[in-house]
């Protein structure tokens, strides 16, 4: 049975091999097809949800076979040039090692983000099951094309049609206002974002006027330019990733959109903007700068530090996750960054070590953060409630969810043997072998850097117990919740599958370096040594740092085995249960409990600077006393409210030319007749 | 020889009477006069483009002059009459603000129009090429007629005026365009025509009336 299992494994590998690039267009092709589908019957979920969204979650599958299988087999870049686009213009695809591993992170992330969004999409909850479906399924396309992309015509209407595609997605509860608002401010900064990168692809042709990647990997650029284009796709990219102070969006629109939605956002979307600025930088520019390692490096870590820090203050659960997510994606810049300050200094083995950390982390970052937008989809379906103040005690009615939202949140508070380690300890391992840098103005601000990682990570793990424990444990805060339902199987099948993921590459993470291994070796020359061994890693060397999941993790399995035998059958076997000790003060109620502003309170107070805050407190004779604290990021108030009442000025400005009247109209067009007409002459 | 002079010397004619006809329109002040001027001017076209079709032995300017009269000349004024007899505003007349300004504007346009047309007409090789100046004139001063006017039918037959330069542009500069481009324009103009009728009878209904500075109300403040 096994061998035939493995038999079959082997024939279809062999049947794959060197045409994983026309697989996956297929399976493009069908994603549009299962969104087109979707208006046979427009209005059905049955239809929708149950048949073409797992349907959907297959096809990413396929996705990420293809990609692991083109990963393992260590075969050159599939180009194809499509019959389609502008007449002179055709679309150029291709597969290499880069896309291929973003692909493996898009069909592992997407299969169980299909599968949930199966079971979660309600009928009477916002657009059209149909309209959903095809949004989603184009969504999951486009964002396969802008991997496969091998010119900048393509990769930009990739890019755009996920941007809009995204925006529908996120808007899909467009009757709320505040929903609108945040889909416009998503829609705006996608936007800025996009005309940057165009830009940056306007730099990156150098004059020849050729816009295949091909093209550009041959042009020479200036050092003035280089760094133009670099400067460009940081914004551009940094404005999808979410890197502060880009990043605004972000907190908009996760809690707007559906939970799948989010996840797929999060989880996958960003990663786009990860996989396009190692493409610009690391592939199209043949030149790199050590300042440029510098500036990633700061802007990363001062993004992780920020997403952290408000991730503690906030009370909306899927804003919570949102800030969390730019505290993820600081940390894989700075694992960029790091590349980049190693690669120009000539260390092309530590600059494969902060690369690997950076990909493993996107890798990890796309498992659990999709995990923990889903589970909060359920608790959302489960209590209609999503502020943190009026949830708790879940873990009863919804064991399920509870268990594996626990596997997401210790993965993502980067503990040991889950996956979120692997990535937060390779990039701390890149980080001490900083000193042997020959800029000694580094080496000075390297530790600090450091020690920020650190304490970005302790915040990470806080962030996360307030998660967790204010959600899942102690008592509901709400007489509701004791109701509350658990997810039902297909959501239940896409958690599992994420958790699953994260335990495996937590207890094998020799699974992700060896596909990580073969990007880092193109991009840099180099890789990590992965062991030959299934039990260590050693990235460097087996004497310097070297870890092992899955002896941590029998350890782990042995020793809670070991209690509980002990405790249950040695001890004294015995069970009971009863309320717990009131400490003789019987008047408890669950009101009583640690909240989410109480366990934010000392953050708050330590970190005051970064906020605006505003607190009402009542008064000594109020009879219905209410305390309220609203938080706002600086840099909305420093950055973009300037910024859009200069916009504003400047329209009001221009706004004069609108008299109303058709002969003045009629006279600017005349005018610029005459003043045409006058050029010639 | 002496028979293509007379041509010439005809064509000339005509091209100023066209000159005059649009100077007309811009001092005319009653609606239907302005229809009667409309269609005069395209009876010149069409006399001036059977003259070069003649003169230029090219077949296809008698289809084109032929659609000329059908359309400028018979069709279009005869719809701006119904258009206006069904509005009520066969009587309508305009207050025309400061003619002899008007004028003098229109005056440093022709000059203008000939001072541009000066480099086109040493190069091309038409019979025609001496009236291009005059063509430009008439799309400059349809041009200024509707700035200067205030009634949506005005407007129309400005707009109709200056495809009427621009058509006679074309035949002096270049022998006409290709047919398939005269028949789309032609085709344009009508439905154009039909469409800005559609739309007269929706701002009288809004507004009571067809004076256009009724929609500076729609400016947004």
């Amino acid at each position: 049975m096994v061998l035939s299992a493995y038999h079959w494994t082997f024939a279809l590998a062999e049947t794959l091999a060197g045409h994983e690039l026309r697989f996956m267009l297929c399976i493009v092709a069908a994603w549009m097809i299962l969104g087109l589908a979707g208006f046979l019957r427009p209005h059905s979920i049955r239809f929708v949800a149950h048949l073409l969204f797992p349907a959907g979650g297959v096809l990413c599958l396929g996705v990420a076979v293809l990609a692991g299988l083109y990963l393992g087999s260590g075969r050159g870049p599939q180009a194809a040039i499509l019959p389609l686009g502008l007449p002179d213009l055709p679309f150029h695809i291709r597969l290499d090692v880069l896309s291929g591993f973003f692909l493996l992170l898009l069909g592992v992330a997407g299969a169980g983000i299909s599968t949930f969004a199966a079971g979660y999409f309600r009928s009477g909850e916002g657009t059209a099951p149909a309209l959903l479906g095809l949004h989603y399924h184009l969504f999951l396309a486009s964002m396969a094309l802008v991997m496969l992309a091998d010119d900048a015509y393509m990769f930009m209407v990739a890019w755009e049609t996920m941007a809009l595609t995204s925006y529908f997605l996120v808007t899909s509860h467009h009757r709320i206002p505040e929903i609108r608002r945040a889909g416009f401010l998503y829609l705006l900064m996608a936007h800025v974002g996009a005309v940057c990168i165009l830009l940056c692809f306007g730099v990156l042709q150098g004059g020849s006027w050729q816009f295949t990647f091909d093209a550009m990997r041959g042009a020479p650029l200036a050092p003035v330019w280089a760094t133009t284009a670099f400067l460009l796709a940081l914004l551009g990219f940094g404005a999808k990733a979410g890197l502060v102070p880009m990043h605004v969006w972000l907190p908009e629109a996760h809690p707007a959109a559906p939970s799948p939605v989010s996840a797929m956002m999060s989880g996958i979307m960003l990663k786009t903007a990860i996989y396009g600025l190692l493409r610009i930088s690391f592939d199209l520019l043949n030149v790199r700068f050590w300042q440029w390692g510098a500036l990633l490096l700061g802007l990363g870590l001062f993004s992780a530090l920020f997403g952290a820090i408000f991730a503690a203050v906030q009370t909306d659960m899927k804003r919570l996750l949102a800030y969390s997510s730019i505290e993820n994606v600081g940390l894989i810049f700075t694992g960029i960054g790091l590349a980049v300050l190693f690669q120009t200094n000539n260390m092309p083995l530590f600059a494969a070590l902060a690369l690997t950390a950076a990909l493993v982390h996107s890798l990890n970052h796309a498992l659990f953060k999709s995990l923990l937008f889903l589970t909060t989809g359920s608790v959302l379906h489960a209590t209609r409630q999503r502020s943190l103040g009026k949830l708790g005690g879940l873990i009863r009615p919804m064991p399920w969810v509870a268990s594996l939202a626990l596997v997401g949140t210790l993965s993502i508070a980067g503990l040991p043997p889950f996956n979120g380690f692997i990535s937060e300890w390779l990039l701390l391992q890149s980080f001490l072998f900083t000193p042997q840098l020959p800029h000694a103005f580094l080496n000075m601000l390297i530790p600090l850097g450091a020690a920020a990682l650190a304490l970005t990570a302790a915040l990470a793990a806080y962030v996360m117990v307030k998660f967790y424990g204010v959600i899942f444990l102690g008592q509901p805060r709400e007489g509701s919740l004791e109701s509350a339902h658990d997810a039902n199987w297909l959501e239940r099948l896409g958690l599992g599958w994420l958790a699953f993921g994260c335990i495996l590459i937590g207890a094998l993470p020799q699974l992700a370096l060896n596909a990580v291994a073969p990007v880092t070796g193109k991009l840099l020359g180099d890789s990590v040594r992965p062991s030959s061994t299934v039990w260590w890693i050693a990235p460097i060397a087996q004497q310097q740092a070297s870890y092992s999941g899955l002896i941590l993790l029998a350890g782990i399995v042995a020793v809670v085995a070991a209690t509980f035998v002990f405790v249950r059958l040695l001890a004294h076997g015995r069970m009971r249960r009863t309320a717990p000790w009131d400490c003789g003060y019987p008047w408890q109620n669950s009101r009583m409990q640690d909240t989410a502003e109480g366990f934010g309170q000392p953050i708050r107070h330590m970190f005051g600077t970064f906020f605006r805050m505003e607190r009402h407190l009542p008064s000594a004779a109020d009879t219905s006393p209410r305390y309220r604290v609203y938080i706002e990021d600086r840099l909305w108030r420093g950055i973009y409210l300037p910024i859009a009442r200069g916009v504003q000025s400047l329209a009001d400005a221009i706004g004069v030319l609108q008299r109303g009247r058709l002969a003045v109209y009629l006279l600017y067009s005349f005018l610029t007749l005459l003043g045409l007409l006058v050029f010639v002459l | 020889m002496h028979h293509s002079e007379l041509i010439a010397q005809l064509l000339k004619v005509l091209a100023a009477g066209l000159l005059l006809i649009s100077f007309a329109m811009l001092a005319s002040r009653r609606t239907q006069q302005l229809i009667t001027l409309f269609a005069w001017q395209g009876a010149m076209l069409f006399v001036s483009t059977c003259l070069v079709a003649y003169s230029s032995g090219l077949t296809e300017m008698y289809y084109s002059a032929g659609l000329t009269l059908l359309l400028k000349v018979i069709a279009l004024p005869w719809i701006l009459h119904r258009l206006i007899h069904r509005l009520g505003a066969q009587w309508d007349s305009e207050q025309l603000v400061n003619v002899p300004t008007t004028m003098m504007a229109g005056l440093a346009l022709v000059i203008f129009a000939f001072g541009l047309a000066q480099p086109i007409t040493s190069m091309a090789t038409t019979i025609t090429r001496h009236t291009l100046g005059i063509a430009l004139a008439v799309i400059l001063l349809a041009f200024l007629m509707m700035i200067t006017r205030r009634k949506a039918v005005t407007q129309v037959i400005g707009f109709l005026a200056m495809e009427n330069g621009l058509f006679f542009a074309a035949t002096s500069a270049t022998y006409g365009m290709p047919m398939v481009i005269e028949l789309g324009i032609a085709l344009d103009l009508l439905v154009g025509v039909f469409i800005l009728g559609i739309f007269f009878f929706q701002i009288r209904e809004q507004f009571d009336s067809l004076d256009l500075s009724n929609l500076e109300s729609l400016k947004e403040d």
